[in-house]
């Protein structure tokens, strides 16, 4: 695990609050707006950023963030450029950690150790691959690991005690609990059973447990705040991004400010969320 | 541990992870990972169990009609004047395709998996029909992912599975054919993982699918096989078949692969010709990358963005093909050479006047790879065609381009 994302975990759990990780699509709609959001999301509130690799075939993905990944690629974003996004953010940060979230094939075709290699120039601290489960370890997660950065895997309800310590085994960073079985931009399930949830992944494992997968508002972060370790907001911010540009699907003016006001918000209910359950 | 297919044998893969050499495995989110294994666990026990053995029998005799016959195309090879052509007819099968032989054979497992909703992708639409078939068979609800493009030009087959009980839902995401289909069913069944059974039509996907689906189909070379030295007292020279995911083709392969006399070829769609990007011919334009859980040639852009193929054939309109067939490409035992669209609908034509027998646009493609190849061969030599479906779907399409009017 990278130094930097060890540090952000313990940072905020002396904090006596949980991690608020947004994701977004880099290069949605163009690269300079992209830019700006990712700086943005740190002043806003956010923790933790997961950058978004656009694919053209993003089986695990619903509308929302399939519509992002088209953007994106239509405004000519790859994988390369999405390496240049993260560059050119960590030259003005050096504290918030970065994980690429996105689909095997594009790495794969980049080359995995020029891709790892670059990556780490890059100033990234963690990949999330939706197509490599630990049976296909060998490919990239293994790699990863022993260039020190993390590979942060999902656990889902499907994931059974019998299957999480394979999950777990060689997880690092945090563990992603997808808090249902679906695509992205699903409807968010009953809260307590994300709390039963995260309780039985974390009698397997020490690392931290964010919860994503239909945390939309402040208050869902409120609540899911309440028994993880961090909250993953994904798909709200980019339909923030989407509602804010043109027919055409530029950026405007209100792109950027968007963002921030509801990963504002979003940073109000995690900072809420320890006093709720003490409550 | 990792596990190479015996040496001596084309025929031992995949190991145990799903491989095909460097090819196939199991490339697929954390959701479906325990789904596969069961679907595995299911698949290694029912394929050794005699009663699912005898099941599979007694429906192949009496509601598929196995086995299909052996034809010998006697004025087609007469009008070439070289090789002696057979055709293996699948196309007589209940449904009108080989496409019914995989879907018997999964509904099954998915009986036997207590599943209680059949969910399934289709180009051309007939895979969908026999999914929505074998459902109506099994009592079990059946939605049907279908491009939007392929919802418009295999309307007859459309209108079929909505007859049949299915619900066919549209798909507009990229180019609305094959790849978004698949791509919309993977989702649906990571949403329903729990109730749902996804009856995939190809033999590509995550591990055990493409094993799975190519031992449903390779009935079609065991039967063969068996109808040749019947006869002629003798195996083919050659052994043709079309390749889109490669069900059909496998199917007639496999029990052939570790026969060396035989010559094995796979026909891809070459579309409007492999210079620009209409076409389909993943392996002899293509380039290995990761897909729909399986490592195969695809293709695709140098950002490993998957590109939208083009068929006249929407049966073969997928950028991939099944991993097994990648590995027999990639150690020579199987020979892969493109047909372009014109030259298909050519031998489409052909077929129709010569035998009386209509095509599908699919088999139609290797067809065309027969007629160039058989006036170059003996008349003492043996060409086996898989005739994997029939055309019925495709005459308004062909009429259409042919200018025939209504």
């Amino acid at each position: 695990m990278t130094a930097r994302m060890e540090q952000r975990f313990a940072d905020v759990a002396a904090e006596g609050r949980p991690v608020l990780v947004t994701y977004f699509m880099g290069g949605d709609p163009d690269f300079d707006t992209s830019l700006a959001i990712m700086k943005a999301l740190p002043k806003a509130g956010a923790d933790v950023i997961e950058l978004g690799v656009p694919f053209s075939d993003p089986m695990a993905d619903g509308p929302a963030i399939q519509l992002a990944g088209q953007r994106a690629l239509k405004g000519g974003q790859t994988l390369a450029k999405t390496l240049e996004l993260a560059r050119l953010f960590r030259e003005g940060d050096k504290r918030t950690p970065i994980v690429l979230m996105g689909y095997y094939n594009p790495i794969y075709i980049y080359g995995v150790d020029r891709f790892l290699d670059d990556a780490l120039k890059a100033g990234v601290d963690g990949l999330i691959v939706v197509d490599l489960p630990p049976e296909m370890d060998d490919e990239l997660c293994i790699p990863a690991l022993a260039k020190g950065i993390s590979f942060i895997r999902l656990a889902t309800p499907t994931t059974d005690d019998r299957r999480l310590p394979k999950v777990l085994e060689n997880t690092s960073g945090f563990v992603y609990y997808v808090s249902m079985n679906g695509i992205t931009g699903s409807a968010l399930p009953d809260p307590s059973l994300i709390a039963g949830a995260v309780a039985r992944i974390k009698a397997h494992t020490r690392l931290p447990v964010c919860v994503g997968f239909g945390v939309k508002t402040a208050d869902h972060a409120r609540v899911i705040g309440a028994s993880a370790d961090g909250v993953v907001v994904g798909t709200a911010i980019v339909n923030q991004i989407a509602s804010s540009l043109t027919e055409e699907g530029r950026a405007t003016d209100a792109t950027v400010p968007g963002v921030e006001a509801l990963v504002r918000g979003l940073a109000a209910g995690v900072r809420a969320s320890r006093l709720a359950a003490a409550e | 541990m990792n596990q190479s297919p015996k040496l001596n044998s084309f025929r031992s893969g995949p190991d145990e992870d799903g491989r095909f050499g460097v090819f196939g495995g199991r490339f697929v989110a954390e959701t479906l990972m325990p789904l596969i294994l069961d679907l595995q666990d299911e698949w290694n026990e029912a394929k050794n169990d005699p009663a699912f053995k005898a099941e599979l029998e007694k429906l192949g005799a009496h509601y598929i009609g196995r086995p299909s016959p052996l034809y010998f195309a006697e004025r087609l090879t007469a009008e070439l004047g070289g090789a002696k052509i057979y055709f293996k007819r699948e196309e007589l099968n209940h449904t009108g395709s080989h496409k019914i032989n995989n879907c018997i054979g999964q509904i099954l497992l998915a009986r036997r998996m207590g599943k209680t909703r059949i969910i399934a992708e289709t180009g051309a639409g007939q895979h969908g029909v026999a999914s929505a078939t074998v459902a109506a068979r099994f009592g079990l609800p059946c939605v049907v992912y279908m491009g939007a493009t392929d919802v418009e030009r295999q309307a007859p087959n459309v209108f079929r599975m909505k007859l049949l009980g299915a619900e066919v839902k549209p798909v507009t995401a990229g180019n609305g054919t094959l790849k978004d289909a698949m791509n919309e069913a993977l989702r649906d069944w990571v949403t329903n993982v729990e109730s749902t059974y996804y009856l995939i039509g190809t033999a590509a996907g995550p591990h055990p699918y493409p094993e799975m689906v190519r031992d449903f189909q390779a009935v079609i070379g065991q039967e063969a096989k068996q109808q040749i030295l019947e006869a002629e007292g003798r195996l083919p020279d050659l052994v043709i078949a079309a390749v889109g995911g490669g069900s059909n083709a496998i199917g007639i392969f496999h029990p052939f692969l570790d026969d060396e006399s035989v010559k094995i070829v796979g026909v891809e769609a070459g579309g409007k010709g492999l210079d620009g990007d209409e076409h389909c011919a993943s392996i002899t334009a293509g380039s290995p990358g990761v897909l729909h859980g399986n490592r195969t040639y695809l293709l695709q852009d140098g950002d490993g963005q998957i590109k939208e193929g083009h068929s006249i054939s929407a049966g073969l309109d997928y950028p991939g093909i099944g991993p097994e067939h990648a590995w027999l490409n990639d150690i020579g035992r199987v020979e892969y050479v493109p047909i372009l669209d014109h030259e298909a609908l050519e031998a489409f034509q052909t077929l129709t006047r010569l035998e009386g027998i209509i095509p599908a646009l699919e088999p139609s493609h290797a067809l065309a790879e027969v007629i160039k190849r058989a006036p170059k061969m003996g008349k003492d030599e043996i060409i086996l065609m898989n005739l994997s479906g029939r055309g019925d779907k495709d005459i308004f399409t062909v009429g259409k381009i042919l200018g025939m009017g209504q």
